[in-house]
């Protein structure tokens, strides 16, 4: 394969902020990467220093072989799909994909070909003379794709473009996107806080975490192999334990020695211990190699989510057997579900359901916002 | 509206109007009380007309508005698309005071103010008289920059940041992308504060008063020598004039950007275009 | 948009603006303080200053002649007339912004370009008409008369000047006012209602709170014009009594231009303070209230 963009010690700060610390990522031609991280990563702003709207403080761009540091915007042969759209509001549907072709002067044919045939792409045809306002979520997505498109680009940036579609369109526009990108053989960038959308999507995914790569591989190793505690946390759910490596395939934890598959640890060394909800099996008390009380049952369809007590820490179980609140279980692992990482500056943060994790800390955040508003709002009105 | 308050609000028509309908009246009075009328006449309007000093006040406030109104435009928008810009909290607190100033103080005072520094920097390069059609330029245009500037900004910050990027992002160079995206975005407030200076230039008496020179009078200073000595109805059917440009310019105005018949041509123009979509 | 076009736009936009509001809105300012405290040779001098506050004259009331300290007498009655006229402006422009913001959109912006009309009738042309209409020989003599009234001598008292500054200065106190109220609400008032309170404390407790920021700016609007104005006192006051405004031009086309400075200086520091005051007031009002 070949490499398209290569990003190199690439070191952004605002205002004193560091936003990127070294970032080094290569990225290969035809490919779907998504950049994955919780909102202030710094995924947007390495997808606006590819795109030439940043100018990173340190390190190098290089795009096809080919220092662009110093290239502005304009010159790049990389197109953006922005995060609300920014389609031109003063022209129509047309003109807005016709934007870029106007500004290299194209042959009024071949822009009437180019743009009929981008439209027809995103299923837009008869919509060209429909002004961009009077569109819904998912027809404005699609013209900003169109628009995007029709230059040819090598690489096609997206910033969270699903973010503010509702979650039937945005399963939907998944799926297009993706087909778009097979169809037209274009190297999509693609930005998302989701991890869902992430892993359903992506060729290789990004795990990015405090201006700095957490991990970089396709979606299947970075959700069964995740390199450390913060990458296991954010894809997906996990219990995430303090643990001892007792030796190659042994480790304590919970208070329980179990066998695992991992090796190469120093003896005794201090550890983090990941656990997917769904590796864990409930068994009878006298069969397991925990034991502890159920303390929550939701019913998700599916599966049931269990949560276990086990001496204070709160295992979150997924599973299709039942259980009742106040039964006591005992819980199995497999040696092959247990995933052993090293101690990292994330280990300690998670873990526990008796707390949220952060995604829904994310979620908690935005409503403790809408109802500050709401709270300043009926004050100055009650005042 | 409940009768009170329609009977309050024509009331208080009733005082505004009251003034300019009594000028309207009296200007076609024959005879040159300003109390009794005694017959139609035109009489006071030949006379403005053969009034060459007023005719070339208005020619002279006209070339004054136009140019103190466009340069204050350009250089007030391109003003706001900086400071929009501006990261640095400190300068952009400093700008925003400083452009506040001429809001804020009286007429007066910005009349004073810069006819002193007009009356010093002349004198250190010895001119009898400093002031000029130049000076009154630089005056009006510094008072209607902060309007324009009020307008614009507005604008530009509700305005999508991503726009001019992506005009950018698809090919067009920082200026190219000022002019194309930015620019037809920020219009209707760059076109409010055109017209804002350009009244603001036409009418303003004070902050002229002090800064014109002998030989350059523009209409609100020849209205004031006007008034200043015997009382005519020949003011009265100049200020006829006025008012009714003005109502014309008002409703002509009123009409175009009426935003609910904008609103309405828009939607039916995409009704038009959803059903040509299905054909 | 990266840091080197930033700076480039920020330099292109920025530079003409920033020079030209040093040279012609700080500059002068400077220099309205430097010919206040110097005298016709440019030395330093307090004489202008002091002169404000000492210079005396005499006033002969018909019973007995009076020493006052002039401009501080011409100060004092600016104030007050412009305070009058401000608080008129208020009462009758306040309900009347309270019509339109609940009338419907249509009247409403007929009710607003009828407000604008006479604002933009030049203001020497609005007060030369009250001039014509309330001499002695005027209009509203004649009519006064031809109804058997009487007559009523008006022009070239206070009363006079306060009727020319309420018409000149009306519209700045209503539209403020009109446009915090026609983006009020109606919920509120609903609320308001809704939550056991009668109209007249909905007026109180809801709707005047909300509009305050409207009526500080349109008192602000048109204080500062009616304390500084010289035209109007001219005309309807018939010269014989001077505002601060009289004061400043008198002394420009007397060419003391360094005694024209001082008075300039003091009432622009006059009216900061007031400013800083009421943004004060204001500020606690809003949170108080």
């Amino acid at each position: 394969m070949k490499k398209i963009i290569e990003l190199k010690n690439i070191t952004k700060a605002f205002d004193g902020d560091v936003v990127l610390d070294h970032i080094n990522l290569d990225i290969y031609d035809n490919e779907f990467l998504t950049l994955l991280g919780p909102s202030g990563c710094g995924k947007t702003t390495t997808l606006r220093i590819i795109g030439g709207f940043e100018t990173a403080d340190e390190g190098d761009v290089i795009f096809m072989g080919e220092n662009i540091n110093e290239l502005p915007p304009h010159k790049r042969n990389v197109n953006t799909v922005f995060q609300r759209y920014a389609l031109f509001p003063h022209l129509n549907v047309f003109e807005n994909v016709a934007f870029s072709l106007r500004e290299k002067k194209t042959p009024k044919d071949e822009i009437n070909k180019k743009v009929t045939e981008m439209l027809a792409l995103v299923a837009l045809k008869g919509f060209e003379k429909r002004s961009v306002s009077s569109l819904s979520g998912g027809q404005q997505q699609r013209v900003a794709i169109a628009r995007a498109l029709v230059n040819q680009p090598k690489v096609l940036l997206l910033d969270e473009p699903l973010a503010a579609l509702d979650l039937k369109l945005r399963k939907d526009m998944q799926v297009e996107l993706k087909n778009i990108q097979k169809a037209t053989g274009i190297t999509f960038v693609f930005v998302t806080h989701d991890q869902e959308e992430a892993l359903s999507m992506s060729d290789t995914v990004v795990v990015m975490s405090e201006g700095r790569i957490q991990q970089i591989g396709t979606p299947v190793d970075i959700y069964n192999e995740p390199e450390n505690a913060f990458v296991a946390d954010f894809i997906g759910e996990s219990n995430i334990l303090d643990g001892v490596m007792l030796e190659d395939r042994k480790v304590s934890f919970a208070g329980h020695v179990f066998p695992c598959v991992d090796s190469g640890f120093e003896r005794r060394e201090p550890v983090d211990v990941v656990v997917r909800p769904e590796d864990v099996d409930i068994v009878s008390e006298e069969k397991g190699q925990l034991r502890g009380v159920v303390t929550s049952v939701t019913f998700l369809g599916v599966h049931y989510e269990i949560i276990v007590d086990i001496s204070g820490f709160k295992w979150m179980i997924q599973t299709t057997d039942f259980a009742d609140v106040g039964d006591h279980v005992g819980l199995f692992i497999e040696p092959d579900a247990i995933h052993i990482m090293k101690k990292s500056k994330y280990s300690g943060m998670f873990g526990d359901y008796s707390s949220f994790s952060d995604e829904m800390d994310e979620i908690g955040e935005v409503e403790i916002q809408e109802l500050g508003e709401l709270e300043t709002e009926s004050e100055s009105g009650h005042e | 509206m409940k009768r009170a308050s329609k009977i309050y609000t024509a009331l208080i028509m009733i005082f505004l109007f009251a003034p300019i309908a009594i000028l309207l009246v009296f200007s076609f009075n024959r005879a040159k009380s300003l109390s009794v009328f005694s017959g139609f006449s035109l009489y006071w309007y030949r006379e403005l007309f053969r009034d060459s000093e007023t005719l070339k006040a208005v020619r002279n406030t006209l070339i004054l508005a136009v140019s103190a109104s466009l340069i204050s435009t350009v250089m007030g928008t391109a003003a706001a698309v900086g400071i929009n810009k501006l990261r640095n909290k400190f300068l952009r607190t400093a700008l925003d005071s400083v452009t506040n100033i001429p809001m804020i103080n009286p007429d007066i005072i910005t009349g004073i103010s810069l006819m002193l520094m007009f009356v010093f920097v002349g004198r250190l390069f010895g001119a009898a008289t400093s002031l000029s059609f130049w000076t009154m330029l630089i005056a009006h245009i510094t008072f209607c920059l902060p309007y324009v500037i009020l307008q614009v900004l507005p604008k530009l910050q509700q305005m999508d940041k991503a726009l001019p990027e992506a005009a950018m992002d698809l090919g067009c160079t920082p200026l190219r992308a000022f002019f194309k995206a930015e620019l037809p975005e920020i219009m209707p407030g760059v076109v409010t504060g055109l017209i804002m200076a350009f009244t603001l230039s036409l009418d303003d008496f004070v902050i002229s008063y002090f800064t014109a020179g002998n030989g350059f009078q523009t209409l609100p200073i020849r209205i004031y020598n006007m008034t200043k000595k015997t009382v005519t109805p020949k003011m009265y059917a100049l200020a006829t004039i006025i008012f009714f440009v003005i109502l014309t310019l008002l409703l002509i105005s009123n009409l175009s950007d009426d935003e609910s018949v904008r609103k309405r041509r828009e939607a039916r123009a995409n009704k038009k275009a959803a059903k040509e979509a299905v054909k | 948009m990266n840091k080197k076009t930033r700076s480039l736009i920020q330099r292109m936009t920025l530079t003409p603006y920033s020079i030209w509001a040093a040279l012609f809105i700080v500059v002068p300012l400077i220099f309205v303080a430097y010919y206040a405290f110097t005298d016709n040779s440019f030395r330093f001098t307090f004489g202008n200053i002091t002169r404000f506050f000492t210079a005396t004259s005499q006033i002969d009331d018909g019973e007995s002649v009076r020493e006052v300290r002039t401009y501080l007498v011409i100060f004092m009655r600016s104030l007050k007339l412009a305070v009058i006229s401000t608080f008129i402006c208020l009462l009758m422009g306040y309900p009347l912004a309270y019509i339109m913001a609940r009338a419907k959109a249509r009247t409403q912006s007929i009710l607003l370009t009828l407000i604008m009309i006479p604002m933009w009738m030049n203001f020497l042309i609005r007060t030369y008409a009250w001039m014509t209409i309330l001499q002695d020989t005027g209009i509203l003599n004649s009519f006064l008369s031809a109804l058997h009234l009487g007559r009523i001598h008006i022009i070239g008292t206070e009363s006079a000047v306060v009727i020319g500054m309420v018409y000149d200065y009306f519209p700045y106190m209503v539209l403020p006012i009109y446009s915090v109220m026609a983006k009020l609400d109606v919920r509120l008032l609903e609320a308001a209602s809704d939550l056991g309170c009668p109209a007249v404390s909905v007026l109180r407790r809801v709707i005047w709170p909300l509009s305050l920021p409207g009526v500080l700016s349109g008192v602000t609007m048109v204080l500062i014009p009616s304390i500084s104005t010289f035209y109007i006192s001219q005309k309807l006051g018939n010269g014989k009594f001077f505002l601060i405004g009289d004061a400043i031009e008198g002394q420009y086309v007397a060419n003391n231009l360094h005694f024209a400075a001082a008075i300039a200086f003091i009432l622009m520091v006059i009216l900061l303070a007031c400013m800083a005051l009421v943004q004060k007031l204001a500020n606690r009002k809003i949170i108080v209230a």
